[in-house]
């Protein structure tokens, strides 16, 4: 990490940890604890985006929701400028809430349906008191350029736009906030492939011309090698493994991320009747009953008796390349 | 695979045309698509959200939406029309000679029947089993796509079943008259990309032991790379490109079908710092513009793509690759 480890960290992320109590059967007789987040640690440099991937129920979405409080933690610390936000209460947390901003998936649910694109992407500028009200009006054009919107959008409503540019009127109304983070939750996922392309070329550029760091959850790999500075890999509430971009895709160190690696298809027909896939078998256990041990051995490929009963510890297998698992205590390879 | 031989295609779609009923008038959905299926054959339709590649294939087995309906064309499967069938007879050929397999399983089990019962359905309705043969049938079809324990899972209930085991329940209840036809819309885009891998590995699997011919609906060129034997490539309700997989792949000879490929983002390569994309976005139906449906957003259009539609026409060569274009030719000899 030698480049980045002179710099501060922008966030600090330690032992964050989230519990949901859900009650099941036809009458909620029966009560049971969700583990989405189990003592989760990293941080995340200022200007980096920082991936986070993992199949559905990984706990990656709990992941970004609590780092931004919009679900409180059971525990653990997100540090940001020195405060810890999981102990500020509601008042105290809203200048952080306007510089740590979020974009979902679904911009058509996101955007009330009565407002246009202009006041719609006014409003945090006149809640945060972010311009003169006089102001408003050429700062909510700027950011429509920024976006790559005509000015014209400004009269529309949401339904008058295709996904692409509703995701787009989404990025401007985070932006409007001046933020310094921004959490993509699977911003692109429900995109088609043209117009993803088109969204992953603009957050990159904003990025760079803001200054923008952004923690990008989705779990379309491809994309991720495509856009990431360094990549968490999440499984059953907890982090596997955490490498800068080319390392964990080069030399992945846990047999999940090896697995979740060999399940992407590539769009090479010769290449892909070649090639020899390592599937793994099962299902995602559910994160109401994790395995003891490490959490993946009841898929994982190289289990031991030792990964049945024993968790394995968070550590640093070479600089920056994080990994949980005990076969790759070696340094792996 | 193909057969070099021009026997009769399996399935025969020729010049479909659908519309949509809105409050403006009819709107053409799908613009005069042809297609053929070979038997033993697995084809891949790519296309991006309303380029009509699910409508299509609903049309066949008389599923289409109140509003939407067939305005002209026919497709013949096994020498008979599915589309001037009466509706009696056309239900004797769905799920039987054609099974299906839809997106979201959970939307199109039924969550208060059994999967056991579910799967026995066809088999009770197109084959006049016994409730005990076909209960045995049943338990038969949940082993061969993969789910342990299948015969105990006969009477679980559709809850409780993971995303992928619920696909492999659907394929089941696909596959349970040896459809001569599987069709598949966007089977694995709901599920992550191991279960994906495993439902891809098992349709394979079936493949090569049934032999029946697939229709792969998807908008996700990657997944059907290893899967396919020939894609059509639909853009805004017309086939643009239809070509062998390798050729596709390859040399690509339609603008949209290049762009595409270029904006997919590679696993095996370093990230580029910038991706490719297409400028734009698809016409809605209803406004398209008069020539080429893809003009407005292509890097090389020119006047006469504007004033008409360019025809699907093989390549100079002949062959199977078959582009709409009027670049297409010049396109393929830059390529080579």
């Amino acid at each position: 990490m030698n480049a980045l480890a002179k710099t501060e960290p922008l966030l600090q992320i330690e032992g964050l940890t989230k519990h949901f109590h859900v009650r099941l059967g036809a009458f909620g007789e029966r009560e049971a604890v969700v583990h989405a987040l189990d003592d989760v640690s990293f941080d995340i440099m200022p200007g980096e985006t920082l991936s986070v991937v993992g199949e559905s129920g990984c706990g990656k979405s709990t992941a970004g929701f609590t780092i931004l409080q919009l679900h409180r933690p059971t525990a653990g610390r997100i540090r940001y400028q020195g405060r810890n936000l999981a102990g500020l209460d509601e008042k105290a947390l809203r200048p952080y809430r306007r510089e740590l901003q979020i974009i979902f998936q679904d911009p058509y649910s996101t955007l009330n349906p009565r407002m246009t694109i202009g006041e719609a992407i006014a409003e945090p500028i006149l809640f945060h008191k972010l311009a003169p009200k006089g102001e408003v009006k050429s700062r909510v054009e700027r950011l429509l350029a920024d976006v790559g919107l005509p000015v014209r959008f400004a009269m529309r409503y949401p339904h008058e736009l295709s996904g692409g540019q509703r995701q787009r009127v989404a990025i401007a109304r985070a932006l409007a906030c001046e933020p310094k983070f921004i959490v993509c939750d699977e911003a692109i996922s429900a995109l088609d492939v043209s117009i993803q392309a088109q969204i992953i070329n603009l957050l990159l550029e904003l990025q760079r011309k803001y200054g923008l760091t952004y923690l990008f959850i989705a779990h379309d790999l491809a994309v991720v090698r495509h856009i990431s500075t360094r990549v968490a890999v999440m499984y059953l509430g907890r982090v596997a493994e955490l490498a800068p971009r080319d390392r964990l895709f080069g030399s992945p160190l846990h047999p999940y991320t090896r697995a979740l690696l060999s399940a992407v298809p590539e769009a090479d027909p010769a290449y892909e009747r070649k090639r020899q896939r390592q599937i793994l078998q099962g299902d995602v256990p559910s994160p109401m009953a994790p395995p003891a041990g490490c959490r993946f051995h009841t898929r994982c490929p190289l289990a031991t008796d030792r990964c049945r009963v024993e968790m394995p510890v968070w550590r640093e297998a070479s600089p920056g390349h994080h990994v949980a698992c005990h076969l790759a205590e070696g340094g792996g390879e | 695979m193909a057969g070099e031989k021009p026997q009769e295609p399996l399935l025969n779609v020729r010049d479909l045309s659908i519309e949509v009923a809105t409050r403006n008038g009819p709107a053409r959905i799908v613009d005069g698509i042809s297609l053929t299926v070979d038997k033993g054959e697995t084809l891949g339709v790519v296309g991006e959200s309303g380029c009509g590649k699910s409508l299509t294939m609903l049309s066949l087995l008389g599923l289409l939406p109140n509003k939407i309906s067939v305005i002209g064309g026919s497709a013949i499967f096994k020498g008979r029309d599915l589309l001037a069938m009466p509706h009696r007879e056309l239900r004797k050929v769905r799920g039987g000679e054609i099974g299906f397999v839809f997106q979201d399983p959970m939307t199109s089990l039924n969550p208060v029947v059994r999967i056991g019962q579910q799967v026995m359905e066809p088999l009770l309705y197109h084959r006049n089993m016994s409730r005990a043969e076909a209960r045995k049938r049943a338990g038969e079809l949940l082993k061969l796509v993969g789910i342990p324990g299948a015969e105990e899972r006969l009477d679980n209930y559709p809850h409780e079943l993971s995303g992928g085991m619920r696909q492999r329940v659907m394929i089941a209840i696909g596959l349970a008259c040896d459809p001569a036809l599987l069709i598949a819309d966007e089977p694995t885009t709901a599920l992550d990309v191991t279960i994906q891998a495993q439902i891809v590995d098992i349709v394979k699997e079936l493949r090569a032991k049934l032999g029946m011919s697939i229709v792969w609906i998807t908008h996700d060129l990657a997944l059907i790379a290893g899967l396919v034997d020939r894609v059509v490539v639909l853009y805004a309700g017309t086939v643009v490109e239809d070509a062998p997989v390798d050729v596709l792949y390859e040399n690509p000879a339609h603008p949209y079908t290049r762009g595409l490929l270029a904006s997919i983002p590679r696993l095996k390569d370093e990230g580029a710092e910038k991706l490719s994309s297409i400028g734009g976005t698809p016409p809605e139906p209803g406004r398209r513009p008069a020539g080429c449906a893809f003009a407005p957003r292509c890097p090389i259009a020119r006047a006469e793509c504007e004033r008409a539609a360019p025809a699907l026409e093989p390549l100079k060569g002949g062959g199977p690759h078959r582009v709409a274009c009027f670049a297409a030719g010049e396109i393929a000899e830059a390529v080579a």
